[in-house]
């Protein structure tokens, strides 16, 4: 996935689109926007970033679930299985994005791109959704992709880098 | 300056601000866990060395807290779980990766062993009970002669235990307080030191007391190095886990561990333990209580200031 920053207006429609798609419990939510603002008056800068689960390559919350119910599927989307996920709590904790909850029914709930909708063709409900447009998803691994081809042409970050997880939603700056 | 809000309003029970995932019962747990596995320690090496009468309290009465320990910490955790009845899931497979999944794994073959090394002792713990049946006492009898077996299996599933604890929590690297290599060492040091304390607590011989005395002595000398090997390492780490540091060096927990750990449950229990082995008479429960005391919130500071700490970005 990638996020264009400039684009991005913060209406928050992305994650309301989220919490209607998957019927995401009241005061939960898998994906957010958040605001940062550096500098001081009058040179400041303004970011805004729709974040949710990273689907890491080396993803840690896989890698310490103790039952496998965590796990990456082909393609690279990181799901929970419900009926083998213990509630432990393990993957939580070793988030780097603090990414995931625990539904309330007692399993462990996060971001699945709406591996659902991508079942069917169809883009994840944020993406879809989004006003500005400016959230795309595809195939990192397609380099004639749009987010390949964006990749190439704009400047890019990832979110902690250095906790070594390798994330796979890239934010254009 | 930089600052970042949420503009979604975000507020996820147990996640934010910060986690609060883990709470007491986890705590609970590493605190039995550790001791469990010092006490276990304790006698599967005195009985493999043939020195159970030198350590009756390490082999015998200290061993009856081991189950109990056991079963109260692997209650804890089950309550801790939020989709408990799925929790034979933790069976169906082993996963080298996680340090849970083996963990799970060594507490099955663990907590039953240690149920049958206390019935070993039956007789001895309760000679005025009669084990009604033949095939009960055929059953001790085994035990009695496997005994040294169940202790060369013990042994390492001890060490295990008591630095899994530790493991557990340092395989997070998105918690930086935790994240730390030493953690797995640390906790052994200090499961074993509360093991021993235990032991003296319930030990009735003086030469044993005293044993265990200079055995818990060295213990806390080596827990006292690495904990200040740990906060060398943090204070010469990255950002994250400078900011991890502040919440033990001027933070919120800085009372807990330095006043409660650090001073009350291994400083101070050291120096009369020393007294105590130079001569003078004081009341050798004192320093026991202390250290598991310390111990215990050693867990817990360790379980919810970690949880504070995190990436920043």
């Amino acid at each position: 996935m990638v996020i264009d920053t400039l684009k991005c207006v913060g209406c928050s429609d992305c994650v309301v689109a989220c919490q209607t798609e998957n019927s995401v419990p009241i005061g939960y939510c898998r994906d957010w926007v958040t605001e940062s603002v550096s500098g001081t008056y009058p040179t400041i800068e303004l970011e805004l970033k729709s974040e949710r689960c990273n689907h890491c390559d080396n993803a840690p919350c896989v890698r310490c679930c103790p039952t496998g119910a965590s796990h990456i599927v082909p393609g690279g989307v990181v799901m929970v299985t419900a009926d083998e996920c213990i509630g432990c709590g393990a993957c939580i904790e070793s988030c780097p994005y603090d990414a995931r909850y625990q539904h309330p029914d007692g399993y462990v709930d996060k971001c699945t791109f709406c591996y659902h909708r991508l079942e069917k063709g169809q883009l994840p409900a944020c993406v879809s959704v989004c006003p500005t447009k400016c959230m795309y998803f595809g195939d990192l691994d397609d380099a004639t992709s749009e987010v390949s081809q964006l990749l190439k042409a704009r400047k890019h970050k990832v979110l902690a880098p250095e906790a070594g997880t390798k994330p796979n939603v890239y934010y254009l700056i | 300056m930089q600052e970042e809000i949420f503009i979604s309003g975000r507020n996820i029970p147990k996640i934010d601000p910060n986690l609060e995932i883990w709470h007491f019962p986890i705590a609970l747990y590493l605190f039995l866990g550790g001791l469990a596995a010092g006490i276990l320690f304790f006698a599967a090496l005195f009985t493999i060395l043939k020195k159970e009468k030198e350590a009756p309290a390490a082999v015998k009465y200290a061993m009856i807290i081991v189950p109990i320990a056991l079963s109260v910490g692997l209650i804890a955790l089950l309550y801790d779980l939020t989709h408990k009845l799925y929790v034979w899931q933790l069976y169906t497979t082993i996963r080298i990766e996680s340090p849970m999944s083996w963990g799970a794994w060594v507490l099955l073959v663990i907590t039953p062993l240690s149920f049958l090394w206390v019935f070993s002792y039956f007789n001895e713990l309760l000679p005025q009970w009669d084990l009604k049946f033949d095939f009960l006492k055929k059953f001790q009898t085994f035990l009695i002669k496997n005994r040294r077996n169940m202790a060369i299996v013990l042994l390492p599933l001890s060490l295990i235990l008591g630095i899994y604890t530790g493991i557990l929590l340092s395989a997070f690297n998105a918690r930086p307080l935790w994240n730390n290599a030493i953690l797995g060492p640390l906790f052994l040091t200090s499961g074993l030191s509360t093991g021993a304390a235990s032991i003296i607590l319930l030990s009735k011989s003086h030469f044993e007391k005293n044993l265990f005395s200079k055995i818990d002595l060295a213990l806390i000398i080596i827990e006292l190095a690495l904990i200040l090997h740990m906060l060398m390492g943090m204070y010469a780490g990255s950002a994250v886990q400078l900011e991890a540091l502040d919440i033990l060096f001027g933070g919120e927990f800085t009372v807990m561990f330095f006043g409660f750990v650090v001073i009350l449950g291994l400083i101070f229990p050291a120096v009369l333990e020393t007294a105590e082995l130079l001569g003078y008479k004081l009341p050798v429960a004192i320093p026991a209580l202390l250290i598991l005391m310390g111990g215990f919130i050693f867990r817990i500071v360790m379980v919810e200031a970690g949880q504070i700490t995190r990436y920043l970005y």
